[in-house]
C-alpha cells in the first residue's frame, strides 16, 4: 500500500514539474538537437545491429553489379543524351509556376481580404496574370529558338558496292499510301474481284501422261 | 523450439536472439522476381489475389540484393544455368532456394534426352525445398514456403554456417 502511495505521488510530482515548470531548460534549437541526435543514434543503432548480426561473406562474385544475371559489361557511367537536360529545365520552370499559383489560389477571392479592401480580387488577379506573363514570354522563347524540338538522329546510310543504286529506292521511300473511305459495306478481296478470263497460256501437261495414251 | 534447447545450451539470451532472427526471416522470405518457365506461371498466380502469398510475407523483389529466397520456377537450360548461378552468389546470406516443379528438381520431362537441359538445379546451386508437380499448384508452393520456415526455426546464430 506504501508502495502504491509513493508511486502516485512520483506521477504526482512528475505532472506538476511537468505543468509548473516555467522556464524550459531546452532551447528550442536543444530541442532539435535531440531530434537530431535520437535521428543519427536510431539510424547507426540499427546498421551496427544489422552489421552484428547479418553473416558477410563476400566474394568476387557476389559483389559485382547485377545486370540481371547478365556479366555485367561496360561502364555504370554511361551519359545520357543531352537533350534530356534542355526538357528537364523547361518541365522545372513550369513545376515551380505551379509551386506559386497553389498558395496563390488559396488567398486569392478571400472574402475577409476583399472585404478589407475591395481592390483585392483584382490586385491578385492581375499579379498572377502577370507573373503567368512572363514564364509564357519564357516559353515562348523556348519554342522560338526550337528548344522544344525533339531532336531527331540523323543516321548515315552507310554504302555498300552492289548492282543496285541508292536512287532504285527513293521511289519505294517517296510512294504514299491512300487511305480508303469509311463505309459499312463489305469491302470485295481481291480474289472476288478478279474476272475469270480464259488465258492465252496453255496449261502445262507432263509428259508422261501423253506417253500412257 | 524454445524450451527443450535452453535447457540443451544453457544459454537463454542466445536462444532468445535466435527466436527473434528466425521469426524475423521466416516473416518476410522475400524471393527474386525470377521465372523460367510455365511454372512461373503458376508462381505468379500464388503471388496474386487468390492464392495471395503476401499474407505470409512473401514479396517479390527486383533485385538478389533484397532477397533471401530465389524460387527456380522451370526447366534450367545449360544456357540459364550460370545466369541462375550468378544471381544465386549476388544474394546476400541467409539465402534459400526453393527448386519447383519437375524441371528444376530433376530435369523433368527432359530427363533422358534434353541435350540442353540441366538434370536438376541442385547441381548447380543447393537446394533447400523441393516442391513437387509439373507444374505445381500455387497450393503447392505455399506449402513449399511453409516447409521452408519450418526449416528456418530450426537455425541457429551459433551454427549456421
Amino acid at each position: 500500500m506504501s508502495n502504491f502511495v509513493l508511486i502516485i505521488s512520483v506521477f504526482k510530482g512528475l505532472l506538476t514539474f511537468d505543468f509548473m515548470e516555467e522556464v524550459s531548460q531546452l532551447t528550442e534549437f536543444g530541442k532539435v538537437f535531440i531530434i537530431l541526435l535520437v535521428g543519427v543514434m536510431v539510424v547507426s543503432g540499427t546498421m551496427l545491429l544489422s552489421k552484428l548480426l547479418s553473416p558477410s561473406k563476400p566474394n568476387a562474385l557476389k559483389l559485382s553489379s547485377y545486370e540481371c544475371g547478365e556479366e555485367p559489361s561496360g561502364n555504370a557511367w554511361v551519359q545520357i543524351n543531352s537533350r534530356f537536360y534542355v526538357i528537364a529545365l523547361v518541365f522545372l520552370l513550369f513545376e515551380v509556376e505551379m509551386i506559386f499559383i497553389f498558395p496563390w489560389s488559396t488567398i486569392f477571392a478571400q472574402k475577409e481580404l476583399i472585404e478589407a479592401n475591395s481592390a483585392w480580387g483584382w490586385l491578385a488577379l492581375i499579379e498572377m496574370f502577370i507573373f503567368v506573363g512572363i514564364l509564357l514570354l519564357g516559353l515562348v522563347y523556348v519554342w522560338r529558338r526550337k528548344d522544344l524540338n525533339w531532336i531527331k538522329p540523323r543516321p548515315k546510310l552507310s554504302v555498300v558496292e552492289t548492282a543496285v543504286p541508292l536512287s532504285a529506292y527513293d521511289r519505294i521511300n517517296a510512294e504514299t499510301y491512300v487511305t480508303r473511305a469509311f463505309s459499312t459495306e463489305p469491302v470485295k478481296t481481291a480474289q472476288e474481284q478478279v474476272v475469270p478470263v480464259s488465258s492465252p497460256k496453255p496449261a502445262f501437261k507432263p509428259a508422261f501422261k501423253r506417253v500412257q495414251k | 523450439m524454445s524450451l527443450d534447447k535452453m535447457s540443451q545450451d544453457g544459454g537463454i539470451i542466445v536462444t532468445k536472439v535466435d527466436d527473434l532472427l528466425n521469426w524475423a526471416r521466416l516473416s518476410s522470405l522475400w524471393p527474386v522476381s525470377f521465372g523460367i518457365a510455365c511454372c512461373a506461371i503458376e508462381m505468379m498466380g500464388a503471388y496474386s489475389a487468390n492464392f495471395d502469398l503476401d499474407r505470409i510475407g512473401v514479396f517479390p523483389r527486383p533485385t538478389p540484393r533484397q532477397s533471401d529466397v530465389i524460387i527456380i520456377a522451370g526447366t534450367v537450360t545449360f544456357k540459364m544455368a550460370e545466369r541462375i548461378r550468378r544471381l544465386y552468389e549476388q544474394m546476400p546470406e541467409p539465402r534459400y532456394v526453393i527448386s519447383m516443379g519437375s524441371c528444376s528438381n530433376c530435369g523433368g520431362p527432359y530427363w533422358q534426352h534434353g541435350y540442353h537441359v540441366v538434370k536438376g538445379v541442385d547441381r548447380i546451386i543447393p537446394v533447400d525445398i523441393y516442391v513437387q508437380g509439373c507444374p505445381p499448384r500455387p497450393e503447392s508452393l505455399i506449402g513449399g514456403f511453409l516447409e521452408l520456415q519450418k526449416k528456418i526455426t530450426e537455425e541457429s546464430l551459433l551454427t549456421s554456417s
